[in-house]
């Protein structure tokens, strides 16, 4: 029961930070390098971490499979939608300007961290499929099947 | 409002280029967040209809009063994403958008057989995800962004194939097959676009060909046309970089293949267009020497070989994927010629085989239906088991050999007729001589069909409605278009002319 003890010692301690940070290069995407993409795959790394170390159903209590299925969707709504939401506005698809139409450079900052949050919501939920897929993978198929 | 005035106030109907995109690409994420078996389908049915209803309005407007443009994210052109629609865009819009809206109500019960239940609701994501690549391959005036929704649209497409796999396990290898030459042509083509990116620094469209009609080519840049060539030909088929299609159509579920046939191949015609013509001009020698001493020899080869091949298939759904390849070839030919009547004959076949194949692929998965399989040992005497369907699936053989009063006489009359105006008469010869092989195939479907006794214990009984009007919707088309030729002549007419004399010239 309590083999690798320092491994999850370490992990339990770990998977906190690592979300922080996934959200700090999410929100200073702005400044340094960094955005949805990046903080995406660090957000997931916290989760199949956890996997790893304390197996698939452990994990899968916290972010069930069909959350992340469901997450990689909505990612997808909210980048589309942000662009439907200026449209509606009466500007073009994805007019950040239209946000703050007297200032259209805050109106760019709100745009785009909309719609990096929806890469971050759609990278982290296809990391984690991804990682349910393998991990949960049946066993190949027999030769009697085909 | 002063901020308001340089962002112009808008209509709906200015955002139209855009919509026909957006609105089945937010309709395919939101049939998972639902994930109702149940309203996947009225879901895709509604959005596919108004991109349908969008791409009829932009051919009229384009038709009507020249080239569109939408900036996206309000980024004017060459430094945003521009959507740009010509005719040659407005129509190859409106031959996609409408196969993919004829073929869903078609796909309800189809898949019901084909596909296990529980993958339903994904398989109307993925269908949708490559509607709306296909349309964005087609709509986009962005070099890059046409390679974003070519992915869109492949890796969509290598799923939809691969769903086949309850009725035969060969899926999926066909779609494995599909994905590694699929992802070698986007690599190629990509690897061209980096070319023209690195020799001209911009991506759009119109841009490059500014760039290349003031600079003129450098060996660059013909790398990069070599590169977008083989890219595109793996895309489209053509003719010995086909060999990933003959089992993606025949294994792919029914539905499946009815929509890919009609549209997937076209629109990599398409792209090919848009660089032959409007990116890089033929009148530049390499690209003179490419189309002369490469495209038309293996035009003239699909032509033959692909129909010899045809012509000894014994499965029928396999015959009609070889004979997409050989009418690759005519329309290859076509562009090949290099003039306004060929190019004419090029777009025109484009659309008429498009409706002309869909049609065929939703008769053989009507007798799939019934049958079981689409081997002509199967599908014996189903003419007198499934008269409606059979006599949909002659009609549309019959526009796939060119019979006059279809839709198929009237793209291989004006293939011929554009390679007589420059004194090709062995091309002509070609032309009708392919159409023999095409005869031989047809015919020995309606033989199988008609000329032999049904299986013992088969009784009449047709296909669900819902399969069979969506079938002589497409039946109906290729007599349609093969009498009243006004729209689909102008629309080829015009995007001929646009294509050869000038992209930008419209522009304004």
């Amino acid at each position: 029961m309590h083999h690798h003890l320092i491994l999850r010692v370490v992990t339990k301690i770990l998977v906190a930070p690592i979300i922080l940070f996934a959200l700090y290069v999410q929100f200073h995407g702005d400044f340094s390098p960094g955005g949805g993409f990046q903080a995406g795959v660090l957000m997931a790394v916290a989760f199949i971490l956890y996997g790893i170390v304390f197996g698939l159903e452990t994990v899968q209590a916290v972010m069930p499979a069909w959350l992340a299925h469901k997450m990689m969707a909505a990612g997808v709504m909210i980048y589309a939608g942000t662009g439907v939401v200026s449209l509606l506005l009466g500007y073009n698809f994805l007019d950040y300007g239209s946000f703050s139409p007297h200032h259209p450079s805050h109106g760019q900052h709100w745009g785009i961290f909309s719609v990096e949050f929806g890469v971050l919501i759609t990278v982290t939920g296809v990391m984690v499929s991804i990682y349910y897929a393998f991990a949960a993978r049946r066993p190949a198929i027999s030769n009697e099947e085909w | 409002m002063s901020a308001q005035a340089l962002h112009t106030a808008r209509t709906l109907s200015d955002h139209l280029p855009v919509l026909i995109i957006i609105i089945p690409f937010l309709a395919a994420p939101l049939t998972v967040l639902i994930g109702s078996r149940r309203l996947a389908w009225p879901i895709a049915f509604g959005a596919a209809l108004s991109s349908f209803v969008i791409s009829v309005l932009l051919l009229l407007r384009v038709l009507d009063s020249g080239v569109i443009s939408y900036a996206i994210g309000g980024w004017l052109p060459p430094i945003g994403i521009e959507y740009r629609i010509d005719a040659a865009n407005a129509f190859v819009l409106l031959l996609v958008s409408a196969i993919g809206t004829i073929v869903l109500p078609y796909t309800i019960q189809s898949i019901k057989s084909e596909i296990p239940e529980r993958h339903h609701t994904l398989f109307y994501t993925m269908y949708l995800l490559c509607f709306t690549g296909l349309l964005g391959v087609v709509v986009t005036g962005d070099a890059f962004n046409v390679f974003v929704f070519l992915e869109v649209s492949s890796l969509s497409t290598y799923v939809l194939v691969a769903m086949g796999a309850q009725t035969d396990k060969r899926a999926l290898t066909a779609a494995y097959d599909y994905l590694v030459m699929g992802t070698t042509g986007a690599t190629f083509f990509v690897i061209g676009i980096g070319f023209i990116y690195a020799a001209t620094g911009t991506l759009n469209m119109a841009d490059i060909a500014l760039y290349i009609q003031v600079h003129g080519t450098n060996r660059t840049l013909e790398t990069a046309f070599a590169f977008i060539m083989v890219g595109m030909g793996l895309k489209a088929a053509v003719y010995p970089l086909h060999l990933w299609l003959p089992n993606a159509y025949t294994y792919a579920p029914s539905a499946v293949t009815s929509f890919i046939a009609g549209t997937a191949t076209k629109v990599a015609i398409y792209v090919l267009l848009r660089f032959m013509f409007t990116i890089f001009q033929p009148d530049f020698l390499f690209e003179m020497h490419a189309v002369r001493w490469v495209m038309m020899p293996l035009a003239i080869l699909a032509m033959f070989a692909a129909s010899l091949i045809a012509v000894f298939q014994s499965d029928f759904k396999r015959m009609l994927a070889y004979s997409s390849i050989a009418q690759i070839g005519y329309i290859l030919l076509g562009i090949g010629l290099l003039s306004t009547t060929g190019l004419t004959a090029a777009i025109v076949h484009l659309f008429n085989h498009g409706i002309t194949k869909a049609a065929l692929f939703m008769g053989v998965g009507a007798l799939v239906l019934r049958s079981g399989s689409s081997f002509y040992a199967k599908i014996e005497g189903m003419g007198k088991v499934m008269p409606f369907t059979s006599f949909a699936i002659v009609i549309a053989g019959l526009s796939l050999i060119g019979v006059p009063g279809t839709a198929g006489f009237i793209s291989k009359w004006v293939l011929v007729q554009a390679a007589i105006e420059q004194g090709y008469w062995p091309l002509a010869l070609a032309i009708v001589g392919s159409s023999l092989l095409a005869i031989i195939y047809v015919w020995r479907v309606i033989e199988t069909l008609y000329m032999k006794q049904p299986a013992d214990g088969w009784v009449k009984q047709e296909a669900p409605l819902t399969m069979l009007v969506p079938l002589w919707i497409m039946a109906g088309a290729t007599v349609w278009f093969g009498i009243d030729t006004e729209l689909t002549m102008t629309a080829a007419r015009t995007a001929a002319d646009g294509l050869l004399h000038g992209f930008m010239a419209g522009g304004q």
